[in-house]
């Protein structure tokens, strides 16, 4: 046959093994750099896209890896091709059922039936559809905003310090003692003596017992204990010299004192849920809360969230209940103010928290309940907490006149006398869900070079 | 060997393990190598998992690959229709290369792993190391050094020059990335070490060469002009491979950009035969892993659950939904090349009269596999269907062919699957598997030395179809961003020579890089 020669080749290269390696093991991610490349060179659109997607996601799935859609315009890759359409051109299909020559077909319309062989040389899609990971999400999405004021501030106690192990020290209190260490310092130094050991002591010991017990001692004998009894006398004097434990065996454990950051934070959220707050309001401080949330517990390791509503009282509520149980009432802000510091005076020593305070409301409140809210936002809170933000929602219909010259609410007036260290107090009118993000981004915007920074 | 008795099954489950791969592997291969004479370069198998087939995926199947954002662009949309369920992983990925390299992936059944080595282990393996257009233009052997060579080379440049610099390159020679293939003269096999002395030489050469875009000495005013012929020649234009020229002549290029260019250029060229031969190479696979599976089952080595497991896998490869189906969308490599193929082994076997006219070099000539090794060989896509499309298999498919003006109103049925109708579809078919035919003509014409130092480019128009519009105006706005200078294309009629549309580029002006 013709193919005789290569079989030939064939068989020889037959003795060659095959090789079957494992290749599960490798690292995986072998895309990542292309893909963080692709990011970054989508940066705008992914992030616009990103924070668009705001708007159709719950709360509680903010913070989820999540499919995002960008325009292909910015990543198309062009190449030379052939136009999709015009000019004069065949096709050849298959699964014909009853065309015979010279029959004519009405044009497809869009890529349907024998025109879908057409359009895919076309330009294709202009969405691009791709999953983020959570990670991806949240970095795009928090990208350039900063906590404000992120570090604790140092209060009357001075800082929060922690106690750490350091090592050993030659000096310290007996119940400092490390045992252990203290024993294997003592056995390298006897060793490294030859101080005698029991062992050596009892050997001897016995073998001049055995002398001493016989009646008639040869004049060997005689000699041996002689010599024995000079070597027990050394061996005891060299043990006496030698102690088994020694001053300068002693370590102790050293601790030192380091300063450690606050790395926790609560999160009060208040919330105004007496009749004059419609779903709408609900909904839009709802999701201030929800970003609020989601920007803490990137900055924090843990973070706890409180949830006061009040109508004329307040009361701690499940978050279950605080956004979707009705009550109906009077307003008294003071109400979950007080219920908010007896709250903090309770489980979160300012020492040893971020204190965070959210507050949205309509605005109404009981005219004469005013001074006392801004009171105890001057004197009580703002003292203790990092930031505290008043978030005023409106009916969507409103107009939200940028100067707000009009801005009515008893409660805004009220609260703009409120003198605070700068920046730690601040207020903001939201009417509408698309404002929620870009009111946030304002508040935590990052700025040009914070003066403390805590590590956290 | 230890391959149990030769008429026990192989395995009896669904799980694998590497003693049951290598036990799979050698009774196929002896199917392949004594029965089939398939010759094939060593193989190596590897194990991989979903993910990182999804790596391989969006680097063009390459385990080492330079990094560039259209990859990740790649995996993402590859990703999101792998999560949706949109479209299943490949059961493997194979290499041409020497030993051939097959991914296979864990998840995969043990039936799945038996079809994968006989599909890719040797299938593709065979068809890589015979074909012509394979043997010819690519270089199974140093293709893994080189593409290392590349990836670092191209990291140092992103080192040295900046990632900015290097992805607006990048980006560029990507969408030359088609032009940038040598069609017609043999490549010569290169070695490394060739490769990375004449990237050292290369400074210091393009400071000696004489490049006559830079000539600023005034010209004896009483000198003519040199003719459009000589200043063609000297420049070696008409020039159709884009980036090849870019790299010997660009004026504007520093040495590092001219390897890039290099280097993006060898790779599509490396890939060229594969664009080729995608329905051949596929339709051998499938043959082969039809054949050897076909096998294992009648000699016992495997059961008939897995037989069966293997029929409805191979059933949805072949499957060419007809062209009103909403599935539909064009011709189904795989189904089209075993479809010949099978169809081959019939009339090799089993002719008919019409058979014995239209083929009578192979009708009834009995040995199928020795014809289907010398097709294999010796043929490309184009030449395969123009050849061995037979009337039966027309018929089988009703293929019919429909005419597409732009001027009417309608599409008109021009041949069906009838006497009158076969040769046409045929070569229609054929044609649309030509590159040549399929990718436009675009060549570099000539350079206006004298004056702006324009780049002139055209396009020969084929049946009055132009080029897409927007991504022309893309492309040639990187043209000219590499070239420095304006670049202009026409697309000419073939026939008239008029001129139908013009595009024209300035390059941007560069950042700092």
């Amino acid at each position: 046959m013709v193919y005789a020669g290569e079989a030939g080749g064939l068989r020889e290269a037959g003795q060659r093994r095959m090789h079957i390696i494992d290749r599960r093991l490798n690292p995986g991610g072998k895309s990542l750099v292309n893909r963080q490349r692709f990011l970054r060179r989508t940066k705008a659109l992914v992030q616009r896209a990103v924070r668009d997607s705001l708007k159709d996601r719950g709360i509680r799935e903010l913070d989820q890896e999540g499919e995002v859609t960008i325009v292909r315009d910015g990543m198309h890759e062009p190449t030379l091709h052939r136009a999709g359409r015009g000019g004069h051109r065949d096709h050849v299909l298959p699964g014909n059922r009853d065309y015979v020559e010279g029959d004519t077909i009405p044009r497809p319309t869009g890529g349907g039936g024998g025109g879908g062989a057409i359009a895919g040389t076309g330009d294709g899609e202009d969405e691009f559809r791709f999953v983020l990971t959570r990670e991806e999400f949240l970095d795009l999405f928090l990208d350039d905003l900063e906590l404000p004021d992120l570090a604790k501030r140092r209060l009357v106690g001075g800082e929060v310090e922690g106690i750490r192990r350091a090592g050993y020290t030659t000096s310290g209190s007996p119940s400092r003692l490390s045992v252990s260490r203290t024993m294997r310092n003592a056995m390298s130094r006897r060793l490294a003596l030859r101080r005698p050991g029991s062992a050596e002591m009892r050997r001897i010991e016995e073998e001049i017992e055995r002398l001493e017990r016989r009646d008639v001692l040869g004049p060997d004998d005689a000699a041996l204990l002689e010599r024995l009894r000079e070597e027990r006398e050394r061996l005891r004097l060299r043990r006496r010299l030698i102690s088994y434990i020694d001053p300068i065996d002693l370590r102790y454990r050293r601790y030192e004192t380091v300063p450690r950051p606050v790395a926790q934070a609560v999160m009060f959220c208040l919330m105004d849920v007496s009749g004059s707050m419609s779903e709408h309001m609900k909904d839009l401080a709802k999701r201030f809360f929800a970003l609020l949330h989601l920007f803490l517990s990137r900055c924090y390791r843990h973070v706890e969230v409180v949830f006061i509503r009040h109508t004329d009282r307040a009361e701690e509520v499940d978050e279950n209940t605080f956004f979707y149980s009705r009550e109906t009432g009077g307003t008294l802000v003071s109400s979950a103010l007080e219920k908010m510091l007896a709250i903090v005076t309770d489980r979160y020593r300012p020492e040893d928290w971020n204190i965070y305070v959210a507050q949205a409301s309509d605005g109404d409140n009981l005219a004469s309940d005013n001074p006392k809210a801004v009171g105890l936002m001057e004197d009580a809170i703002l003292p203790i907490a990092q930031y505290v933000a008043y978030l005023e929602v409106g009916r969507e219909e409103d107009p939200m006149p940028a100067g707000s010259l009009d801005s009515g609410s008893d409660l805004w007036r009220a609260y703009e006398t409120v003198a605070g260290p700068k920046g730690r107090f601040v207020m903001r009118k939201v009417h509408h869900r698309r404002e929620i993000y870009p009111v946030f981004r304002e508040l935590f915007q990052r700025r040009g070079a914070p003066a403390t920074r805590a590590p956290t | 060997m230890t391959d149990g008795r030769a008429d026990e099954p192989l395995f009896t489950g669904s799980d694998w393990d590497f003693d049951l791969i290598q036990r799979i592997h050698d009774v196929i291969e002896r199917i392949a190598r004594d029965e089939m004479k398939l010759d094939t370069y060593p193989n190596q198998i590897e194990v991989i998992t979903a993910e990182q087939m999804l790596d391989a995926y969006s680097s063009t199947g390459m385990p080492v690959f330079y990094k560039h954002w259209s990859f990740g662009k790649q995996f993402l949309a590859n990703e999101m229709l792998y999560r949706k369920g949109l479209r299943g992983l490949a059961y493997e990925l194979v290499i041409n290369s020497d030993p051939c390299i097959s991914y296979i992936m864990q998840e995969n059944s043990a039936t799945m792993q038996a079809l994968v080595i006989a599909h890719a282990a040797f299938g593709h393996n065979h068809f890589f190391k015979n074909n012509y257009v394979f043997r010819q233009w690519t270089d199974a052997e140093g293709i893994l050094d080189y593409l290392e060579f590349a990836r670092n080379y191209i990291s140092g440049c992103e080192e040295r020059y900046g990632h900015a610099a290097v992805e607006r390159l990048l980006d560029a020679a990507h969408a030359l990335m088609h032009q940038g293939v040598h069609r017609y003269p043999r490549a010569r096999a290169r070695d490394l070490k060739e490769e990375a002395a004449r990237e050292a030489e290369r400074h210091a050469y393009q400071e000696r060469i004489y490049n006559d875009l830079w000539r600023t000495l005034p010209k004896e005013t009483k000198r003519v002009p040199a003719r459009a012929d000589e200043r063609r020649q000297a420049l070696n234009l008409p020039q159709e491979n884009i980036l090849y020229f870019l790299e010997k002549t660009g004026p504007k290029l520093h040495p590092w950009q001219r390897e890039i260019l290099r280097i993006i250029r060898l790779i599509a060229q490396y890939f060229y035969p594969q664009r080729q031969t995608k329905v051949m190479n596929e339709g051998a696979a499938t043959y082969c892993h039809y054949r050897i599976m076909t096998v294992l089952h009648e000699r016992g080595r495997i059961t008939d659950g897995a037989f069966l497991e293997f029929l409805q896998s191979h059933t949805n490869v072949v499957c060419q939904p007809t062209f009103d189906s909403a599935q539909y969308s064009g011709i189904n490599p795989y189904a089209l090349g075993f479809g010949v193929m099978q169809d081959i082994a019939r009339i090799c076997t089993q002719p008919t009269g019409e058979d014995r006219i239209w083929f009578p070099d192979i009708a009834g000539k009995g040995d199928a596999d020795g014809v289907l090794r010398d097709i294999w060989a010796n043929y490309r896509d184009e030449s395969f269907v123009a050849q061995y499309l037979s009337p039966h298999l027309i018929r089988q498919w009703r293929l019919f062919k429909l005419d597409d003006r732009e001027a009417a109103p309608a599409l008109r049925v021009d041949a069906i699957h009838n006497e009158q109708g076969y040769r046409e579809i045929r070569r229609t078919l054929a044609r649309h598997y030509d590159i040549g035919w399929q990718e436009p003509d675009i060549q570099i014409v000539d350079v206006d030395l004298a004056g702006d130092r324009k780049l002139m480019l055209e396009h020969s128009v084929t049946d009055g179809v132009l080029l897409a519009d927007t991504d022309a105006g893309g492309v040639l706005q990187h043209l000219a961003d590499l070239w420095g200078y304006e670049v202009c294309l026409s697309e000419l009629d073939r026939e008239s020579r008029r001129e139908l549309r013009q595009h024209r580029a300035q390059p941007r002006p560069i950042g700092p890089d």
